[in-house]
């Protein structure tokens, strides 16, 4: 099967069969496909155009795929198992660019400009491949493809393209900043569509090559909610942000609720009788009392030092989500000592500054800026132990990594004695709690519980275990 | 499994889709067309998730518009339960009925007359499933109901049917069209998930973007339109905390227009900037990132 798309080419029967390896590789990747869905894509399968591929992806996604966050695996194994053609990418039979055209790399460039100018998503998506086929055509040694990407992108540098898009898109004439900022955004879209679709070409072709476990095994990122918060990457944290909105959200309802909300309050004796005026006098239905609203009351104490750097950013996300969406939170970080933090994270600041504010305002460096939970937890019970009420719920966010300095256990063992609830979310892997200068040990059991928080997936878990109490 | 019998499909192919939710004035693009036609086609209810005003409840009053369906719609809220959802028994008229009755009556007939259909006051779900013309059945916002409703919805979204103890069970005889919608607030249970076709919508690509802002503001010229929808991306592409939808994109437009501006330069975007963006905080870092102020 060298020409003709998989759709083309099988029949039937042949489809079914690569419909379900596909699916065996969705489940592979993490996503819960249930056998019910199986037979919907079946099903869905059989109801469409399959020369169609999008409407093809449409379908599978549509029956298959049922969270944002598992798109992006989604697609990148969807391209991998059907493939818009299979071999060359210059087949005869198709309206591609003409052959060698694009052996001349000044006429490349040429086509390439224009594509980026008009935005025009297909021809972007025809030039990349006749890149990546022309690449390819030279003998690669195996093991080299990895880096075809990367040569290749260096060698078409559509960066340099960037001064010339940008006359074209503003015309001749003035133009403020205001729309060469329009501009540079719009043309940085482009370029990164022309680097994605190099990206998947390359992909495909070692696909072809290798055979598509190997590939598999190699592309296939992992689900965004199973992403160590340690080693995210920034794509990553941009990624993490949107899903952190609605968990704190959650968690915050969570830990503060007392009564579920539909649940009524005492009787309300006058209005139960006026009620039943209509049905006779017959007290069909009683009425009862509003209950008074609980006020919601949070304390988030956060460790931001710089052995969980990526777990603090994290951590402050969270911090301004929960701001955001209650009132009686209050934060407080510490490195070596200890300081309040809620007045960075006011509903109406971005994220950003706010991070940038917390490292140069705050006082969280006493002596020399390794973390001292000992000394933390005595400033925090000096300077604000009136934040802690019998009302509150306590969280804690830290690595418990002490560098063997004092740990501050009977301070803990009194702030987590007077509030409500204390629970302590941990960034390590569990087995590597205890170990080294970890005291993590020593605090679990002065709280109520200690868990641990890798990814959004332990967090989701831990706040869905919190039962309003 | 779904009795097929129930299922008349309105769509004859994706195409058909596309041009007919075209026609009632919603663009439609390849994900959005194959998962109608696949919902009409397999008879199953839809799950649209994604970002507030992308234009998810659009989507099926679009296609209540072009398959001449009447909406039902179903607003979720918290505190939601069965007697608003499903359906209820008139309290007052049965207690009426019993008052009414002569003495020599017999309770069992009385009985057996009280929990009749003169009785039931039907609510959304129930008057969907009964309905013999064409229906489409908007259940919106589902994030927002509390997670025992998603209990009740399972049976009347797997089986399309109703039961109620006095009067048995209901079965839908025209298996309406069931849109549900979702702002992701909350994840919804899986087992909801996998009784539905699945369609995350998001903010469309810009070529989309500029024919909707065109279909639905004709007057405004090509170039403005295009200038808008890159700048509105611009927007989108910063961490903002409420990136701005369609509804907005379209906004903005109509309230250029209004002020007769067509070019969107530095000055007219400062000056109505608080259509597309809802925070000041956003506003201050917009005009930050792009040098306007």
């Amino acid at each position: 099967m060298t020409t003709g798309g998989v759709a083309r080419a099988t029949a039937r029967g042949g489809l079914l069969d690569r419909e379900l390896v596909f699916i065996a590789a969705l489940r592979r990747a993490g996503l819960a496909v249930s056998s019910a869905e199986t037979v919907d894509a079946t099903r869905a399968l059989g109801s469409i155009d399959l020369l169609d591929r999008e409407s093809l992806r449409a379908a599978l996604a549509a029956a298959t795929c049922k969270r944002p966050t598992h798109r992006r695996t989604f697609d990148s194994l969807f391209d991998l198992y059907f493939p818009r053609r299979m071999g060359a990418a210059a087949a005869p039979d198709d309206n591609d660019e003409d052959g060698d055209g694009a052996a001349d790399l000044d006429a490349f460039r040429e086509q390439l400009l224009q594509a980026l100018r008009d935005g025009d998503e297909d021809a972007i998506r025809r030039i990349a491949r006749a890149a990546v086929e022309q690449a390819m055509r030279g003998d690669t040694p195996p093991g080299m493809q990895a880096w075809l990407g990367h040569r290749l992108m260096r060698d078409v540098n559509p960066e340099a393209l960037i001064p010339q898009l940008l006359r074209d898109l503003l015309g001749n004439g003035e133009h403020s900043d205001f729309e060469e900022r329009v501009a540079r955004q719009t043309i940085n879209e482009r370029l990164r569509q022309l680097a994605e679709e190099v990206t998947a070409e390359i992909r495909r072709r070692l696909a072809e090559e290798r055979g598509l476990g190997a590939v598999e095994r190699s592309t296939v990122k992992p689900l965004i909610d199973q992403v160590d918060f340690l080693r995210a990457s920034r794509d990553d944290l941009a990624e993490l942000r949107r899903q952190v909105y609605p968990l704190a959200r959650r968690l915050a309802s969570r830990l503060t609720s007392r009564k579920k909300v539909d649940e009524q309050g005492r009787l309300d004796f006058r209005r139960t009788v006026r009620a039943s005026l209509a049905t006779g006098g017959v007290p069909l239905q009683t009425v009862h009392k509003p209950r008074k609203p609980h006020k919601p009351e949070l304390v988030v104490l956060c460790d931001v030092s710089g052995s969980v750097s990526a777990f603090a950013l994290f951590t402050l996300m969270l911090v301004s989500a929960l701001r955001e969406q209650f009132s009686k939170v209050r934060a407080f970080a510490f490195i070596d000592t200890c300081d309040e933090i809620t007045r960075f994270f006011t509903p109406d600041t971005d994220l950003t500054g706010a991070m940038g504010r917390v490292v140069r305002e705050a006082d969280l460096v006493w002596f020399d800026g390794h973390s001292d939970y000992g000394h933390s937890f005595k400033v925090f019970e000096e300077r604000f132990a009136d934040a802690i009420t019998p009302k509150t719920s306590l969280l804690i966010l830290g690595d418990g990594r002490n560098n063997y300095r004092a740990n501050g256990g009977d301070e803990l063992r009194r702030l987590a004695g007077r509030a409500r609830h204390a629970y302590w979310l941990n960034p390590e892997p569990k087995y590597e709690w205890g170990h080294g200068d970890s005291a993590t040990r020593a605090y679990e059991e002065l709280v109520d519980d200690m868990v641990e928080c890798r990814n959004i997936h332990q967090l989701t878990e831990f706040i869905t275990r919190l039962l309003p109490v | 499994m779904p009795d097929s019998s129930t299922v008349q499909p309105q769509f004859a192919s994706v195409a058909d889709v596309r041009e007919r939710l075209g026609g009632a004035g919603y663009l439609a693009d390849d994900a959005i067309a194959t998962t109608v036609f696949l919902a009409d086609r397999l008879g199953k209810p839809l799950l649209i998730e994604g970002p507030a005003g992308v234009g998810k409840t659009e989507l099926s009053k679009a296609v209540a518009a072009t398959t001449s369906a009447e909406m039902i719609r179903l607003q979720c809220y918290e505190g939601l339960d069965e007697a608003r959802a499903l359906y209820e028994w008139n309290y007052k008229k049965q207690l009426l009925r019993i008052q009414a009755a002569r003495a020599d009556d017999a309770w069992e007939a009385t009985h057996d007359d009280i929990f009749s259909e003169e009785f039931l006051l039907a609510r959304p779900l129930l008057s969907a499933i009964r309905r013999t013309e064409p229906t489409v059945l908007l259940i919106d916002e589902v994030d927002k109901a509390d997670v025992e409703v998603e209990g009740l919805l399972l049976e009347v979204l797997s089986d399309f049917q109703v039961t109620i103890p006095e009067l048995g069970t209901i079965a839908a005889s025209r298996r309406p069209f069931v849109v549900l919608t979702s702002n992701a607030s909350r994840e919804l249970s899986e087992a909801l998930k996998r009784r539905c076709l699945y369609l995350h919508l998001d903010y469309p690509t810009a070529e989309r973007e500029k024919a909707i802002v065109l279909s639905r503001v004709p007057e405004v010229p090509e170039k403005l339109a295009e200038q808008i929808v890159r700048t509105v991306r611009a927007l989108r592409a910063m961490e903002l905390k409420k990136a701005p939808s369609i509804a907005e994109t379209i906004d903005w437009a109509t309230t250029l227009l209004a002020l007769g501006i067509d070019t969107l330069d530095e000055e007219s975007a400062v000056a109505t900037l608080g259509v597309v963006l809802k925070h000041v905080s956003d506003q201050v870092r917009a005009i930050g990132e792009l040098k306007l102020s």
